[in-house]
Formats: structure tokens, sequence, C-alpha cells
């Protein structure tokens, strides 16, 4: 234990997405004093996905703290906390119930540091349970990502697997600016080796998680196990297709995309926010103006749809699954 | 045509009403406001008078200190609108009638106190110590807040309404946190009591006893409307619905101010939690340079605050009392001058932002997307290097 900050085992482990973020939790709250956990629900019950699980307990009702149900003044106050020289971790419960909280993350959070000329840091994260595929009722399967990520001051991360949750939440905390940190709520359940000891990459950088020659696949969260899964259905009709796993949506590590562009010729981004106005338009459009003359085909997208999110039982069809994603591919393919 | 008289003339306060609809021997219908009680401790008329909670004895150096304070406020505040008028500055927001709400209690703060403000709040400022021309920089448009908080515990001004009244929260939960021993305080108006997160923040600071003081300034108006437009209740009076106590003083009247806001402060010092004060005053000015109250309010209500002019009560407790003599009157016109020449140079040789400027500090640790276009538009902007101006910075090089 006392060789392992994490309290976790040490070396590489087998370990859930819940567990990982609530482990990359538990090592923040133990290497720094001034770390916070706050939010609702996250201290006794530790919080609707156990994400904060034990925290309390081992930390104490002042570092992992419940808050009143009130969004803006979860933020708000985690503002006043950083000014304070705190580093408050805090949890909106769901991705739809972000929105009370909007006014603070835009209007003060993300500008502060520049009204204040760079005197003041706000090293405020923001974890959002996000995303579908859980069968919930409406204001629990959204994307907001796009909402924030026109917004400059926001910093906004979204891991895919257990080993990147443990070390992007370990990254997010160390950042001395507001991060939008994205957990996709169906893959909280899967498993992936995560190694406590291991050197992280930069927060910001994509990587190709598969290679490939014929076409590139870009998601991020939620859509990654989707753009693996539809790699490997296409290689089975004999297409190579590269899967990068974006990571981050702001900043965008267009370098990484752009190599892998270059040498496929053809992109398709695939997440789970709808299309207009999403993430992969911009994608779409700076790939487009930094690989003009590699391209074979447009840069397609697939998303959900312009439409309040699904019911449950709808949410199949909304969701960019394997069969939308592989008709997507067929259709760069075919230029 | 003569719209006032057809509105009706307006009612001023919501509580003024119901104090009036109180019967005597009669127990009021549920939900009915309480008879508004203000705290008072000099009169219109400039006499001191006694209160059974608070008091204040200050010697004669501080009343005068205070009467200074007031003045030089004034005078800085009358020298900014005229900047306004003269198109230096492209906005103000005058603190006119508010001088002895945001002295007393600037003055009742000790210097580990910190403070949240609206974008009004410049006589807080003067007491903090912020460098008054400092605060002209965001009316002016050259920055959106030119002042380090930290070097005097005064945030930075915040304009969306109320916002800040969770920040000074979160800050005393962290006072707390750290062993407590400092007051927070938080500044805003009647208008921003109707916002949510000034609710919020009530919650917040009730459940975990959080050192800050709500330092409400109700002038009456929130641009256009009323304080009958935003509350039933007179403001005060909803602290006891979050399980904090509320006072209503007389916000025109600086010792009252500077004493219920030393209690407070004093009790959050202690970590006896938050209270909210609500400083009876009113905007004598417009709500900013762009506005024009003779649309919304009758000339009447103006006249009637004049005579309980913050500065002029003290004033004549100074000259009754004989605590101030004509070289100290004298002395004082003259220091309002030199702030006011001042004033005005600063703001004419206020030199505006580097071109790149709004680059700068978007992020503390950096961003790729920002780099790409800080880079992006210095190319574009050196692409005029070599016209005939050679300036590479200035539009000069576009024709």
């Amino acid at each position: 234990m006392a060789a392992n900050a994490g309290g976790g085992p040490a070396g590489p482990a087998k370990m859930a997405f819940s567990k990982a973020l609530n482990t990359s939790l538990r090592t923040a709250l133990e290497n720094d004093p001034k770390v916070l956990v706050m939010g609702e629900d996250v201290g006794k019950l530790g919080g609707v996905f156990r994400i904060t699980d034990g925290l309390q307990k081992d930390f104490g009702e002042e570092r992992v703290i419940d808050t009143p149900l009130a969004e803006s003044g979860i933020i708000g106050t985690a503002i006043g906390l950083a000014l304070r020289g705190y580093r408050p971790v805090t949890e909106i419960q769901f991705d739809g119930f972000v929105f009370p909280a909007y006014d603070q993350i835009v209007t003060q959070l993300a500008k502060m540091h520049a009204r204040a000329l760079g005197t003041v840091k706000l090293p405020v994260v923001i974890r959002i349970p996000y995303g579908g595929g859980i069968g919930a009722v409406e204001h629990h399967s959204e994307s907001p990502e796009a909402l924030f990520a026109h917004v400059a001051g926001l910093k906004i991360v979204s891991p895919a697997n257990p080993s990147d949750a443990y070390w992007m939440l370990q990254q997010a905390i160390e950042c001395d600016d507001p991060v939008i940190f994205l957990e996709p709520k169906a893959r909280y359940w899967d498993k992936g080796e995560v190694d406590t000891t291991a050197i992280p990459g930069p927060l910001h950088r994509a990587r190709v998680i598969r290679p490939g020659t014929d076409l590139t696949l870009a998601a991020y969260g939620p859509t990654v196990k989707t753009a693996l899964a539809a790699a490997q259905a296409a290689e089975e009709e004999g297409r190579s297709l590269e899967v990068v796993d974006l990571r981050s949506i702001s900043p965008v590590d267009f370098d990484t995309l752009q190599g892998s562009v270059e040498k496929t010729g053809r992109l398709v981004i695939v997440h789970e926010a709808p299309v207009f106005f999403g993430a992969g338009a911009e994608v779409a459009a700076r790939i487009t103006e930094r690989c003009f003359y590699h391209l074979e085909a447009p840069v397609l997208r697939v998303g959900g749809f312009h439409a309040p999110y699904p019911p449950a039982r709808l949410e199949e069809e909304y969701l960019p699954g394997l069969d939308r994603v592989l008709d997507s591919v067929d259709r760069a393919l075919a230029y | 045509m003569d719209s006032t008289a057809a509105r009706g003339k307006p009612r001023r306060s919501s509580a003024k009403r119901a104090a009036k609809k109180t019967q005597p021997g009669k127990p009021p219908a549920p939900g009915t406001p309480r008879a508004p009680e203000m705290v008072q401790l000099l009169t219109p008329e400039g006499e001191r008078v006694e209160h059974p909670d608070y008091a204040v004895d200050p010697t004669p150096e501080e009343l005068r200190g205070l009467y200074r304070d007031m003045v030089l406020t004034r005078r800085f505040d009358a020298e900014a609108t005229a900047l306004q008028r003269q198109g230096e500055l492209g906005l103000w927001p005058s603190l006119l009638g508010q001088e002895a709400a945001q002295i007393g209690s600037g003055r009742a703060l000790h210097d580990d106190d910190y403070v949240f403000p609206t974008y009004r709040e410049h006589g807080v400022a003067w007491c903090r110590g912020v460098d008054p021309t400092k605060l002209l920089g965001m009316f002016r448009g050259v920055n959106h807040g030119g002042w380090d908080p930290g070097s005097n515990n005064f945030h930075l001004y915040t304009i969306v309404i109320g916002s800040q009244v969770l920040h000074a929260t979160g800050y005393a939960m962290g006072v707390a946190k750290d062993g407590g021993g400092q007051a927070v305080i938080a500044y805003f108006g009647d208008g921003a009591s109707s916002q949510g997160d000034v609710s919020e923040a009530f919650t917040f600071a009730a459940v975990y006893q959080s050192p800050v003081v709500f330092f409400c300034q109700n002038n009456q108006w929130a641009i256009s409307e009323p304080t009958e437009r935003q509350t039933r209740v007179p403001l005060y009076q909803r602290a006891a619905g979050f399980g904090f106590p509320g006072v209503r003083v007389d916000g025109n009247d600086v010792l009252a101010v500077l004493a219920v806001t030393r209690a407070a402060v004093e009790r959050a010092r202690a970590g006896e939690g938050p209270m909210l004060i609500e400083a009876f005053t009113y905007r004598m000015g417009a709500h900013t340079t762009s506005d024009d109250p003779t649309r919304y309010r009758p000339s009447d209500e103006l006249e009637e605050w004049q005579g309980k002019d913050p500065l002029l009560r003290l004033g004549r407790l100074l000259e009754r009392e004989k605590l101030a003599d004509a070289d100290f009157f004298a002395a004082l016109d003259e220091e309002s001058d030199r702030l006011a020449r001042k004033v005005r140079e600063a703001i004419r040789t206020m030199p505006d932002p580097e071109h790149m400027a709004m680059f700068e500090h978007v992020y503390a640790d950096g961003h790729a997307l920002v780099d790409e276009e800080r880079a992006g538009y210095a190319a574009y902007l050196d692409s005029f290097a070599d016209t005939e101006t050679g300036t590479g910075t200035k539009n000069e090089g576009v024709r």
C-alpha cells in the first residue's frame, strides 16, 4: 500500500472502468490535500454509479462533500473553492442535469482566468457520466460535448477504456484549467488493464488504436468500442480500417488525425451526439483543410439525429451502431 | 402625455404596503410579511440615535475618515461619469447615493477578509486599497478586469447578476476548511435577489455554516424594475427561511452600516455562519450611463432620497458637533480635485491592449487550438509588414 499511492494493486491489473475512476480519485485525494470531491450523493452512497464509493469513509466529509441538489451551486462554489486554492473535482449526476450549471461554466469558470489576466487559476474538474445505451429515462443519455467545445477556456476529454479513465482523470485533476471530464456511462462496467505505475502520454493526444490502410475511423468515449467493432467487421470483408481514439475534444489532436488521414485518404467520424454542429463537423472541416489533396472522399459523420434523445426503446435506432457506421464506411469507400 | 399619472404612482416598497395592511390586534394572514425594522444610528438630519442591538463609537478622526472616504468615492464616481460623457469610457455604472452602504461595509472588513463585488462596488474597492484608476480599464474596453484579486482580497467585478455570490460562498467554504478566522463578503443587489444562484448560495452557506456575509444593496431599482417586482417580503426576511439571521440597515447611514457589517463579519470570523444584510439605500443616478431613469421613475422620489443623502447627514454631524473645521472641508475639496485629475490623467494615458493580447491567458496550461490561431493571426498581421507603414501590426497596411 505504501509503495502504491492509489491503494490499488501495484503494476498492471484488470479493472472495471468505474473502478479505475474510483482508484484515480483515491490517488488524487491521497496525493494532494487540496483535492476535493463534491457532488450530489457522492458521499455515503458513493455516487449513483458508485464512482466515489468509499471515498468519504476514508477521506471524511470535509473532502468528499455531499452537496445540496443544485448544479449551479456545485460549480459556483467550486469556483470559489478553486480561488481559495483547492482543486475541486465535481460530479454532475447525469449529462442532462448539467444545464442549471451551464451559466456558471460558460460565463464564469471558462472566462475567469482570462478576465483576471492570468492572476487566478481555476483547476476545476467537472465529471459528467454521458451518453446513452443504458435504457434510461429522459435527460440521462445525452452527449453535450459540443455545447462546451464552443467555449474558449474549457478543456474537454473523454476516456474510452479503463486505463485512460485512470490516467486522464489524474491529468485532468493536475491541470490548472477547468476540464469537462466526460465519462461514457455505458462503458462503466467494461474491464481492461490499468497500470497505475505507468507513465501516461499527454492528456490531449489522440491515439491510433488499430492500424489500417483504407479508411480512418475517428471516435471518442463510448463510440470507440463501436469503431473497433466496425473495423473488425470490415476486416472480415477485406477492408483495412484505421481507428483513432481522439480522447480529447478540446483541443482536438489534429496532427495525429491528419497523419492517419494522409495515409488512408478517407475519414469517418463517429459520435453519439447529434451530427448537426457536432464535434464531427469541426473535425471534418479542419481535416478537409489540412488533408484536401489526400482525400479520396468527403469526410463523413455518423451520430445522433437532430431530434431529442428518444425514449429508451428507440435509442438503438438513434445511436450510431455497428451497421450505421459500416454503412458510412461503405459510402466513403464508394467514392 | 402624462404616463406616470396614467400608471399611477409607483409604490416603492412592498414592505411599506405590508406594514400598512397590518391591523393591530388581528393576527396577520399566513404568508404576510412582518413589518420591516431598520437599524439606524444616524438620522438624515445628522443626529445620533441609539439601537438596542447595534452600536458604534467612532472617534472624531474615524468619523472624518468615513466622510473623506465617501466624498472621495463620490468625486471619483462623478469623474468617471464625466469621462464617459466625454467618450473616454464606454460605460460607467455610478454608485451615486450608495456611498454609505459601501464605505460603511468596506470599513468593517479586516485586511484578510475577502470581497466578491458586483460591478458597482467602487467605494468598497476604495476601502480595499484598489487603485481607483484600475477600475476604469474594463469600462474603457482595454480589459475585463485590470487588477489582481489576490493583492487586495478584492475579486474582479462580476457582470452576470448574482454569479459571484456562489463564488463567495465557495471561497468561504474553503476558509472554513482551512480553519476559519476570516470572513468573506458577497455584494449583490435587489435585482440579483431573484437569481437562482443567490438562493443556491444561501442554501450552501446555511447548510455548511460558511463564514460569508451576504450584503444586499437594495437601491430600490433593478434598471427599470422596482424592488416590488423582485420580492413580496422585505429582502432581509428571506434569511430566516434559509436558517440564518437577516438585518435591514439604513443603507444611507454609514455608522449603522459599519456597526451591522462589523457584527456580521465578527460572527463569520468566529465561525458562527452566514448572515444577510439588506442595506436599504437608493440609486440616485442611472443604472449606468446608458440608462435613462426619467422613463420609469418619478422625480419626486429622487428628491425624497436626496434628503437622506449619506454624505449630507454625516457632514451635518461633523459640523454640528464641531468635529471638523473649515480647513478640513477645504483640504478635502482639494484632495478630491487631485484625485479627479489623477483619474483623468490615468484614463488618457491608459494604453490599448496589444494586438495579440486576446490570445493570452485563455488557458493556464495552454491549448493547441489557441496556439494555432495565435500563430495564424500573427502571420496574417505580419503579411502587412512590408507595406509602407512597415508596422506589421496596424490595419493601415490593409489600405
